[in-house]
């Protein structure tokens, strides 16, 4: 039955997936129309709600075409490349606290014999948990590059190169944000980590500069706005998937989406709690803490479409600038900071949160320092020049 | 049954080497390279070292050959044609130096595989959890070279500045470029 507990749950992940992206996609169009004061897709259906099924529709039936001059074989594995780690990334969310053994899914799967302290819901508790993400995601790039360079044009390549530039330069400062979280946690269990935070010790409180960081580069490494460069429609026509159609561009599509989703996962996993809420979980049953989590990640999907309407697309040179000259620094210095108060916690038995404080203001104070002196410094450059 | 997936893996490593090799686009021989790293990340994962397998999958098919990938398309090269020099003597010394290598490395495996010392490192593993116990390995038993080897690659990366940087003209008359004004 723990083989029949496992399938479910990948059948599951695969789903919640496939069933996001359609809603997210209205979600998308309807928010938008909200931004731009106008109403958005409301023909089909009651208030335009049955558009995704209309877009999935002609998606379907449109024909698939390859243009003469690609590399087939790539040019046909490129979106599957994609999307397949969009779909293997969800395998180390915790999305509930443990099933109970003795509830209605708990003996459906007769859990008392394998696991009675409840069916735990998530597909692989690996002890690598957090690495295993970044490593999936990593690899989604290979569906952008290739895509870009089997379509045999130069703007579908230009669009994979920047892409997989962007993907490159930002995911050395995810992984420095997430660094921070670990070494708080002590573990890269994504389920410990989760546990660790219940009551209110959300690792955003102790970590907001690794947070914040954590949630600009996944805007990155999803190509979202406005870091999706790699799609830019004025320079490039369509980027990377330009030479697309039919349902080899909507895979596309459902990838981007998917890692948005994920990403968010993520992000609510290590920084806000997963599934718990202050304590609340304790008393509710394990489908409410599905819906906790399942609230707080559509709240930073809500985000990332925000985002997209407040702040214009970055130029390419800016793009690398903030990745490597601003990112990079403040996720080492974050990095630093952290490791300095676990230390003095550990070494002194410092009470560690006001020790974390500090440390997390000065780097602000840093920050905040070193912009005004640049910006001080840009203005004398151009009233001697 | 887990005999055979793992022997399906080590060919696949194998078949993957091989390709790298032979096919002459270079795309294709980058993708080769991905899937040798993927079925070594799998072999890894059988016996049991999880965080070896992420950090190859991570590091060797996430970093290195997306970075790979990239000169070649940046270069944009094409398929070569085949080579059409006579390789005798090259051939020769290649086959001498490949099997020095592969005597070297039967030599390890020979003094290093020996079941009282697996059975040693299984136990250490066991206690707590293979990342905890490589970490410890690492960062306490091996410091010292672990820092060295990074240094060396240091090193190298300070090389590669230098040699891009100064190549062609004398490093006295390095005037700062302004990038943006």
């Amino acid at each position: 039955m723990e083989l029949a507990a496992t399938a479910a749950k990948a059948v599951f992940i695969v789903a919640f997936i496939l069933a996001i992206v359609p809603m997210l996609v209205l979600g998308e169009r309807k928010v938008s129309g909200w931004i731009q004061d106008r109403h958005g897709p409301n023909r089909v259906g009651p208030g335009g709600l049955l558009q995704p099924l209309a877009d999935g529709i002609k998606f379907l039936a449109k024909e698939v075409l390859a243009p003469k001059s690609v590399d087939r074989k790539l040019y046909f594995a490129a979106p599957a490349l994609l999307l397949v780690p969009a779909l293997m990334s969800g395998a180390i969310i915790p999305w509930s606290k443990p099933i109970p053994a003795d509830s209605f899914i708990g003996k459906l799967l007769s859990a008392e014999n394998w696991s009675p302290d409840g069916i735990p819901f998530q597909l692989a508790r690996i002890d690598v948990g957090v690495l295993y993400f970044l490593a999936i995601v990593s690899l989604g790039v290979y569906g952008v590059i290739l895509a870009g360079w089997a379509s045999n044009n130069k703007y579908t390549l230009l669009g994979g190169l920047r892409a997989s530039a962007q993907v490159i330069s930002y995911e050395l400062s995810l992984g420095l944000a997430i660094l921070a979280v670990l070494l708080m946690a002590g573990t890269l269990q994504v389920d410990k980590i989760v546990e660790q935070q219940a009551g209110f010790g959300w690792f955003i409180f102790y970590q907001p500069v690794a947070w914040f960081l954590f949630s600009v580069t996944a805007l990155a490494e999803t190509n979202r706005a406005p870091f999706d460069l790699a799609e830019c429609e004025q320079e490039l026509v369509g980027g990377y998937h330009t030479e697309y159609s039919g349902m080899t561009f909507a895979t596309f599509f459902l990838a981007e989406y998917g890692n948005m989703a994920m990403s968010s996962a993520l992000n609510v996993s290590l920084f806000l709690g997963g599934w718990t809420l202050f304590g609340l979980e304790e008393m509710l049953p394990w489908y409410l803490t599905f819906l906790i989590f399942l609230g707080k990640v559509l709240l930073f999907l809500f985000v990332f479409l925000w985002v997209r309407w407040t702040f214009p697309r970055f130029r390419f040179d800016q793009l690398m600038r903030l990745g490597w000259k601003m990112a990079l620094p403040l996720a080492l210095g974050n990095v630093i900071v952290t490791a300095g108060a676990v230390a003095v916690h550990e070494m002194w038995d410092a009470p560690l949160w006001p020790v974390m404080a500090a440390g997390q203001l000065a780097l602000i104070g840093a920050v905040v320092l070193t912009s005004v002196l640049n910006a001080r410094a840009d203005a004398q450059q151009r009233t001697q020049a | 049954m887990s005999a055979w997936i793992m022997a399906a893996f080590m060919l696949t490593a194998a078949v993957g080497a091989v390709m790298v090799i032979l096919h002459r686009n270079p795309v294709y021989s980058a993708l080769s390279l991905v899937l040798t790293m993927f079925a070594l990340s799998a072999i890894y994962v059988m016996l049991g070292a999880y965080f070896v397998a992420v950090a190859q999958a991570l590091v060797y098919a996430g970093a290195i050959v997306v970075l790979f990938l990239f000169v070649i398309m940046l270069l944009n090269l094409r398929s070569q044609k085949p080579l059409k020099e006579s390789l005798g003597l090259r051939a020769a010394v290649g086959a001498l130096l490949g099997a020095l290598f592969i005597g070297v490395a039967a030599g390890t495996m020979w003094t290093v595989l020996k079941p009282e010392l697996l059975a040693q490192t299984a136990d250490t593993f066991k206690d707590e959890g293979h990342t905890e116990s490589l970490a410890r390995l690492l960062f306490q038993n091996h410091l010292v070279p672990f820092e060295a080897v990074s240094l060396i690659l240091l090193a190298a990366l300070i090389g590669v500045v230098v040699l891009i940087r100064f190549h062609g003209r004398p490093p006295s008359d390095n005037t700062e470029e302004s990038n943006d004004a």
